[in-house]
């Protein structure tokens, strides 16, 4: 049963590390948006359109990480072997 | 991880089909769709009122970003993008309503939609330009045209899942969140989550709209 709990802690330090990065992506993206609107107002719903196009692709990362992360807690392709194994070394 | 009760579930299982959730949701926002188009156009005024203001003031804003985004040529993919930004931005919101789900929330809704749109854009680029649509996969040099045109085809295969996967990722994980902070604490809690699921269901409309727009405009410019 060692194989689930190392399941949950893949799903939990994946979602964790790549949450970091997009964090960190995110908030250079919107810190140069606000510069860009700070310095020219007029420009801004252009801006805010990029912005949310670029927020869209830099999020998607963390979304690819969050679908992997479901895969491994709620849809293992393995699960229905290691239990099988587990049933085989049991008896 | 859905609400414990859905009506439309329970209403399929009384007359025994086997159809999916995510499908009878989306028959379910296709009824709501065509009702309010029904409502909005039953009787055109000059001065709009009611009903026929909100669906004109939805439909100015679609035009106006397909003009911003996709210059005169995108006038003419305008029914169907219009379609999707309203079937998505319903599908959204009506999950917000307990014992409703979105069927955005389920990964063979969104690979539809996607799909379509990838179909779209080729379609268009082959009617636009003929067999020279294939320069835009060729790059400036012929000589590095055999690279070139295995990282266009795997960069144009990427599209069609990232947007299906981002739609997906986001309506499900929304999901998921209301439910673990319902099960944690059932009062007042999920509120602000759901909240910024209104948040979440009206960008993701948009991002994927926009990206719909920029991809077909791609195909519709000529090649560099």
């Amino acid at each position: 049963m060692e194989f689930f709990a190392w399941c949950m802690l893949a799903a939990g330090i994946g979602m964790g590390l790549g949450s970091f990065g997009t964090g960190i992506g995110q908030g250079l993206a919107i810190k140069s948006a606000v510069e860009g609107v700070a310095r020219n107002p007029g420009a801004s719903g252009k801006i805010l359109t990029t912005m949310m196009i670029g927020l869209a692709m830099i999020e998607s990362l963390a979304i690819y990480v969050f679908v992997v992360a479901m895969i491994i807690l709620f849809a293992n392709p393995f699960t229905a072997d290691v239990l099988k194994l587990a049933g085989a070394a049991a008896h | 991880m859905v609400h414990p009760f859905l009506i439309l579930h329970w209403l399929e299982q009384q007359i025994h089909t086997h159809l999916g959730d995510h499908v009878t949701h989306m028959w379910f926002v296709m009824l709501v769709l065509i009702l309010l188009a029904f409502l909005a156009s039953r009787c055109i005024k000059e001065v709009p009122t009611g009903m026929q203001n909100l669906m004109e003031a939805a439909i100015t804003g679609i035009e106006n970003l397909i003009e911003e985004t996709m210059g005169p040529k995108g006038k003419a993919y305008f029914p169907m993008l219009a379609t999707f930004a309203l079937f998505i931005l319903v599908s959204n919101l009506i999950g917000l309503i307990p014992g409703l789900y979105p069927p955005t929330a389920n990964l063979n809704t969104n690979a539809a939609l996607a799909l379509t749109v990838f179909a779209m854009t080729h379609i268009v680029g082959f009617k636009e330009h003929g067999v020279s649509y294939l320069k835009h996969f060729m790059g400036p040099i012929l000589a590095l045209a055999p690279l070139i045109f295995v990282i266009e085809i795997i960069g144009h295969l990427a599209r069609p899942l990232s947007l299906s996967l981002r739609l997906f990722g986001n309506m499900y994980g929304h999901e998921i969140v209301l439910m673990i902070f319902i099960a944690l604490v059932p009062i007042l809690m999920p509120v602000p989550m759901m909240l910024m699921g209104v948040l979440v269901a009206f960008i993701q409309t948009f991002v994927f709209t926009l990206l719909a727009m920029i991809y077909i405009a791609g195909a519709l410019e000529e090649a560099h």
